[in-house]
């Protein structure tokens, strides 16, 4: 009797917690299933027809796909760009003899504590000057800012984690530094890749202050951008809002499902690491 | 470096000892070369996007720069005395406090709460886990818009639900009016960022040792006490971690401000990260904003030093304890 009360609270507790979390995210979808008309009138908050015109909208009368476009073009290099590098730089800061690795270390630490803010008008500057202004180059190189120093130290905790040995054999078959690394450690790291990954992929399809600065039309703007911008566009559109929100928001909840536990595992891991 | 290799060398059996010895003499042998050679492109890359700007930004504040004219000079400390006299400044700086404070303390007990209710055996915990996480991952600017859409002052559901339970009997436009903006902001923030805190909080809570409990049951402590006297002192470490963290970002805080509220109404909610971005992109005063930024990199510096200064004290009195 006292076991099933006990969890029985529990089970109020953690529906409190999803109702919480999930709610506001509900609204946003009851909300762009409304028609215009029913959207300023509560009751009922559930709509008696459903539209999918809000969605349609978004793909004919604007240039939404190109936002998406960009966004996804660029996450992608952005985070085959940092897991390449960071994971070669991970390797070298967790295996081969360097001096300085503990400054080295530091300096990505503190890098990922930079505000956005007290780079961003120099970097403006210096991405007009190469010619990268509105330009996906411009938007990678700079994202890569937040995104080495995630991946370096999250891939260096999980090299620490990988024994020896079998890099070692590979050493004793021969193999070069590279090699080693190549064939034999990234394998190995794959789970630590996807996790690292993840977290780039994620916070640079999330990025905003970079994205608003140095670009200036859908050329290179990300979705933020554009989402930031739609009441500029056509005055406040509450509907074709919220059915943005929910198709940019749609692949990164797919991969938070898919991949719930790794991500748990990288925000924890980054914590223990301190 | 010395520390992994005590901890490899530790954790392996005899045989084995002697082949890794030689395979770590073999590394050390090795020039350090390949080591930089590897670590070459992502320091080279940092320093071009990170450390040469934050240089250049500390530069720039020295000098009178702006997107308007052409040339500049010297002024020397002149654009921090301005600051000190600028009102809004003072008014951002301010608010930029009171947001990260209170938005951190109460994701701090919120993510408490959800990281003990995670923490225990039921079903469904993974959804449950998956569903905190949605929040973690919207972008922020998304989620800067669903919440405008919801405290809407004439069609926002919360007047209508608060309304119907009869908490309020007017709308209230909560982000139009300078005495419920903040709180408004700081709400949307808590519901965003507090699954990071939760996470890590959990990640602590699957750190202690189910024997502890044991012990403090036959001690015939109840639940309560073990919470006060076990487990919170227990979980310090990784709250402050996660207080770092988040305390480093919500004091960065941008993009919910310059979707959610523009830094309005009549600056009540403009922080330093909103008022610097105008100052140099609006106003075009970039030795101003400039400045602003350097002034607020050393704040979020000191921030950060101080507080890793507790955690040591903190880690320091439990190894003691120990």
């Amino acid at each position: 009797m006292k076991g099933m009360l006990k969890r029985s609270t529990i089970v109020i507790l953690a529906s409190f917690i999803v109702v919480f979390q999930v709610a506001p995210f509900f609204w946003q979808i009851i909300t762009s299933l409304k028609m215009d008309k029913d959207l300023s009138s509560l009751p009922p908050i559930f709509p008696k027809e459903v539209t999918w015109l809000h969605y349609q909208n978004i793909f004919q009368n604007t240039d939404f796909y190109k936002y998406i476009l960009n966004s996804s073009i660029i996450a992608v290099v952005v985070t085959l760009l940092c897991l390449f590098l960071g994971s070669l730089a991970a390797y070298s800061l967790a295996r081969l003899p360097i001096k300085g690795k503990g400054l080295i270390l530091l300096l990505f630490l503190s890098t990922s504590m930079f505000p956005q803010i007290a780079v961003v008008t120099p970097l403006y500057n210096l991405i007009k000057q190469l010619g990268l202004y509105n330009t996906h180059t411009g938007l990678v190189l700079s994202y890569m800012l937040f995104g080495l120093p995630l991946s370096v130290l999250l891939l260096y905790g999980f090299f620490r984690n990988i024994p020896y040995e079998i890099e070692e054999a590979a050493y004793m078959d021969g193999c070069g530094y590279f090699r080693t690394y190549w064939q034999v450690c990234l394998p190995l790291m794959a789970p630590g890749l996807v996790t690292a990954g993840l977290l780039v992929f994620i916070s640079s399809w999330n990025e905003f202050l970079f994205a608003i600065t140095f670009t200036n039309n859908i050329d290179a703007q990300t979705i933020p951008v554009g989402i930031a911008m739609l009441p500029q566009m056509f005055f406040v559109p509450w509907g074709d809002t919220a059915a943005t929100s929910i198709l940019v928001t749609l692949p990164l909840i797919l991969l938070v499902l898919i991949f719930e536990k790794k991500l748990t595992k990288g925000i924890m891991g980054g914590a223990v690491k301190g | 470096m010395e520390k992994v290799e005590k901890q490899v060398i530790g954790s392996t059996n005899a045989p084995l000892l002697l082949a890794k010895k030689k395979y770590v003499k073999k590394i050390f042998s090795k020039p350090m070369m390949i080591g930089y050679i590897f670590l070459l492109p992502s320091l080279l890359i940092l320093c071009i996007v990170g450390i040469y700007p934050l240089i250049q930004t500390i530069y720039l504040s020295f000098f009178d720069v702006s997107f308007t004219k052409q040339g500049s000079s010297f002024v020397g400390l002149e654009n921090y005395r301005n600051l000190l006299s600028d009102i809004w400044f003072k008014v951002a700086y301010k608010n930029t406090w009171i947001f990260t404070v209170l938005s951190v303390l109460l994701e701090t007990i919120l993510g408490l709460f959800i990281a003990l209710v995670l923490n225990k055996n039921f079903k469904g915990r993974g959804l449950v886990r998956a569903c905190v996480l949605i929040p973690w991952a919207i972008p922020t600017v998304v989620s800067a818009r669903m919440w405008e859409w919801i405290f809407n002052a004439e069609y926002g559901i919360l007047n209508f639900l608060l309304m119907k339970v009869g908490i309020i009997d007017a709308n209230i436009n909560w982000l139009g009016e300078t005495s419920t903006a903040m709180s408004a902001a700081i709400f949307s923030d808590v519901w965003k960022t507090t699954p990071f805190m939760a996470l890590i909080i959990l990640a602590g809570l699957q750190g202690i040792s189910s024997s502890l409990y044991e012990a403090a049951d036959i001690d015939g402590a109840n639940k309560w006490k073990q919470f006060f006297y076990l487990t919170l002192p227990l979980l310090v470490p990784s709250i402050m971690i996660a207080v770092l963290l988040r305390s480093l970002d919500a004091f960065r805080v941008f993009d919910l401000i310059f979707v959610l509220t523009g830094g309005g109404p009549a600056n009540s909610t403009e922080v330093l990260s909103s008022y610097a971005y105008k100052t140099t992109f609006s106003a075009a005063q970039v030795s101003y904003g400039a400045a602003m930024s350097s002034l607020m990199a050393v704040s979020v510096f000191i921030l950060a030093m101080v507080m890793l200064f507790f955690m040591n004290q903190s880690s320091k009195k439990i190894e003691g304890g120990k």
